[in-house]
């Protein structure tokens, strides 16, 4: 049985619970459930966030969101993989993305989840815009994101 | 060829897609082809070393081969999640 893999770029916000439960219960030897939301903080480098804007790729985002799930299928042994991105207009504390991972066993559900985010973060098609009271301005991408997909390369899965 | 721009490499060119006849063989030429618009093209897409390229919703890079019917799009470095 292949891998149930759910992947959705949306305006609309999501419910993790409902998540949870969509994702486990067709498997019952999934033992293991590591879900991860992002939200969107009301500061950012001393400057605080009235609301951002969410811009993507439409077609690629699903496309690069897609070959990170499988990359994480190879890497670990998973029952399931979910992944919600929101796009468009937000404000400080709603929720961006959901990660959820659903394994036998707790490590490989929490280092998949981590390795999805990671990767998420430096290769889907996303940007960010924010408007503080100085004005709006587009989200520079941070090195430690790149710091933290490299960390993937040598390192060993289970 | 398809080329579209994104986030605020769009608002800064003041575009987000256009249909173009281009007989760029790869990424390079098409930049070199773009960047004769004026600065400010030369600037954000030859001279700009944090320039992110697809081709066909793949990642790509300067060095990529390029087909007349492709679609190839500009950002910077990408900031979800």
């Amino acid at each position: 049985m292949s891998t149930p893999v759910t992947i959705r770029i949306q305006a609309e916000d999501f419910d993790v619970s409902t998540e949870l439960k969509q994702l486990s219960t067709h498997d019952r030897t999934i033992g293991a459930l590591v879900s991860f939301v992002g939200l969107v903080r009301d500061i950012n480098e001393g400057q605080s966030i009235q609301a951002m804007a969410l811009e993507h790729y439409p077609g690629m985002t699903e496309k690069a969101l897609h070959e990170i799930a499988q990359e994480a299928q190879q890497r670990w042994p998973l029952q399931g993989i979910t992944i919600i991105h929101r796009i468009g207009d937000l404000m400080p504390s709603d929720q961006i993305v959901l990660v959820i991972t659903a394994s036998r066993h707790r490590h490989a559900a929490f280092e998949s989840a981590d390795f999805l985010m990671d990767f998420l973060k430096s290769k889907a098609p996303f940007w960010k815009k924010e408007n503080t009271p100085e004005g709006s301005r587009w989200v520079d991408a941070r090195e430690s994101d790149e710091i933290a997909l490299a960390r993937w390369n040598n390192s060993h899965t289970l | 060829m398809l080329v579209r721009y994104f986030a605020s490499l769009r608002e800064q060119l003041g575009c987000d897609s256009e249909q173009i006849n281009s007989s760029a063989t790869s990424v390079e030429q098409l930049i070199t082809e773009l960047s004769q618009r004026g600065e400010l093209w030369q600037q954000l897409l030859a001279n700009n070393n944090r320039l992110q390229i697809a081709v066909n919703q793949a990642i790509a890079r300067r060095s990529s081969p390029l087909q007349p019917e492709d679609e190839v799009a500009f950002f910077p470095p990408v900031t979800g999640g």
